[in-house]
């Protein structure tokens, strides 16, 4: 119900009894949203939309920033290989076993 | 689609539970808040992908599931005249009430109408003047904005014959409910990342504070889930108890203030009644005295309908995260989404749903037989 998805803003328009109107296309599909919250947004944004209105808009710079922390994460895990890993000051990271199959 | 697709990123979800594994030195159980987090975890099966340390149980944010026995019997009563058209989002349609759900009023001739917006229904107003238009207006804060914004324009708009049934239940107060029942096990919480995205996240510091639990606003795509379980066990096993943003490509810590701005001048708190809970002090909105002439309750009088919810199903526990779905024993037998015993059944981002949907109710295809395999080298 919470649902929302980001989608970038096509145009800007009034509609006749004034309120902040535009297109947003998400991933091909083109809906009409309410941009009467996002007042600052531009064509071109990113703006997530839950239920036909624009809650806020996409900070790209936020997005970029944290997935390149998630990747660093990565990159720092590739350190991890047979014979990096196996430096005298860390323990190797033991093999779980499999989790359970019934919930218990 | 950009910033869904990367978020689905399946090799970056393995390191981040790697990270989750090495971090983790004893059981926690985090309850993440939202319904549609819920849906992300059990479509990804990310429960299952988690250290068994970490345990997930799902909390009471799916508006369609908590929204009363009473008000859904209100909105019947409102739907079934033949002056009204009732419009109402589309998963509220097949929610139980006492006697019927609103598509089997449908089936009998009431005049009830899906909608994808709560401002399409001005036009419906504008285009059906003798009719009176009623928006059943349910929702967490999310929704909010938009639903007061409906009304709000309704007023501007001059349309009389617009009116909302207004359910709306916020986030903090649950969370406080949950957090002081007796049966509570949560330790720490995946905040709601869209209601935070309308009302910030100042409000959930007091509570951090006051239960010392940590609480991680999160996003709703696995890596955001997963990132954001990272960042509550490091809490956990820290023992801090901070607000943290997980989702800060949408959420400021001060929300939206222009639409925070319009919804405090639509609505005001008031105690609310959940299903399967009961209810909870300063809990949800009502409309404002200014907005009375678009209030439904009043125009159509149903304010005296209480109704008493029966305890068939355990639902309410469910959504207190005291239990899980399939731990209820009518679940995936007498209670299915056809036939829907609970509200938690009924919407897809229902807990019941959401296990019955990705088959939790059925044995495990690739289940063990009697000797387990060895873990992998």
């Amino acid at each position: 119900m919470c649902l929302a998805i980001p989608g970038k803003l096509i145009d800007i328009e009034e509609d006749p009894y004034g309120v902040r109107m535009g297109r947003a296309n998400f991933g091909g599909i083109v809906k009409r949203v309410c941009l009467q919250y996002t007042p600052d947004v531009q064509a071109g944004d990113y703006v997530l939309v839950h239920v036909g209105f624009a809650l806020g808009k996409v900070d790209e710079a936020e997005a970029e920033r944290t997935y390149q922390a998630l990747k660093d994460l990565e990159q720092l895990d590739d350190l991890n290989v047979p014979g990096f890993a196996e430096d005298e000051t860390y323990p190797p990271v033991e093999p779980r076993a499999p989790r359970p199959a019934v919930p218990s | 689609m950009k910033y869904l697709d990367e978020y689905r990123n399946e090799a970056l979800a393995q390191q981040i539970l790697g990270e989750i594994r090495r971090t983790v030195t004893r059981p926690w159980v985090l309850m993440e808040v939202c319904g549609g987090q819920t849906h992300s975890i059990i479509k990804y099966g990310i429960d299952r992908l988690l250290p068994e340390e970490v345990e997930l149980v799902h909390g009471p944010g799916c508006p369609v599931c908590v929204t009363s026995l009473e008000m859904i019997d209100k909105a019947h009563a409102i739907a079934q005249r033949p002056d009204v058209i009732f419009c109402s989002f589309g998963d509220m349609l097949r929610v139980p009430g006492s006697q019927d759900d609103l598509l089997i009023l449908k089936s009998r001739g009431a005049d009830i109408r899906v909608v994808y917006s709560p401002i399409d229904c001005l036009k419906i107003a504008r285009a059906n003047p003798e009719k009176k238009v009623v928006f059943f207006a349910i929702g967490f804060e999310t929704t909010a904005p938009a639903n007061a914004m409906a009304v709000w324009q309704a007023q501007q708009q001059g349309l009389p014959n617009f009116s909302a049934l207004v359910s709306h239940v916020l986030v903090p107060p649950a969370i406080s409910a949950i957090l002081e029942s007796p049966l509570n096990r949560v330790q720490g919480f995946l905040g709601p990342g869209h209601v935070c995205t309308v009302m910030g996240y100042e409000e959930y510091e007091p509570l951090a504070a006051r239960y010392h639990v940590p609480i991680v606003v999160s996003g709703f795509e696995p890596i955001d889930i997963l990132e954001g379980t990272l960042m509550a066990v490091r809490q956990l096993e820290a023992g801090t108890a901070a607000v943290e943003n997980q989702y800060p490509r949408i959420v400021k810590r001060e929300g939206n203030p222009v639409a925070r701005d319009l919804v405090g001048k639509v609505f005001k708190v008031c105690d609310r009644k959940w299903r399967g809970v009961g209810s909870i002090p300063q809990s949800g909105y009502r409309l404002r005295e200014a907005f009375r002439a678009h209030d439904a309750e009043r125009i159509f009088k149903v304010e005296s309908i209480d109704t008493q919810e029966p305890s068939v199903c355990i639902s309410g526990l469910v959504l207190q995260g005291v239990k899980k779905p399939h731990q209820c024993p009518a679940f995936g037998k007498q209670c299915t989404p056809e036939h829907p015993l609970g509200a938690t059944m009924v919407s897809a981002e229902g807990a019941c749903a959401a296990y019955y949907a990705y088959g939790r109710h059925l044995p495990r295809p690739n289940a063990p037989q009697t000797t387990p395999e060895p873990a992998a080298a």
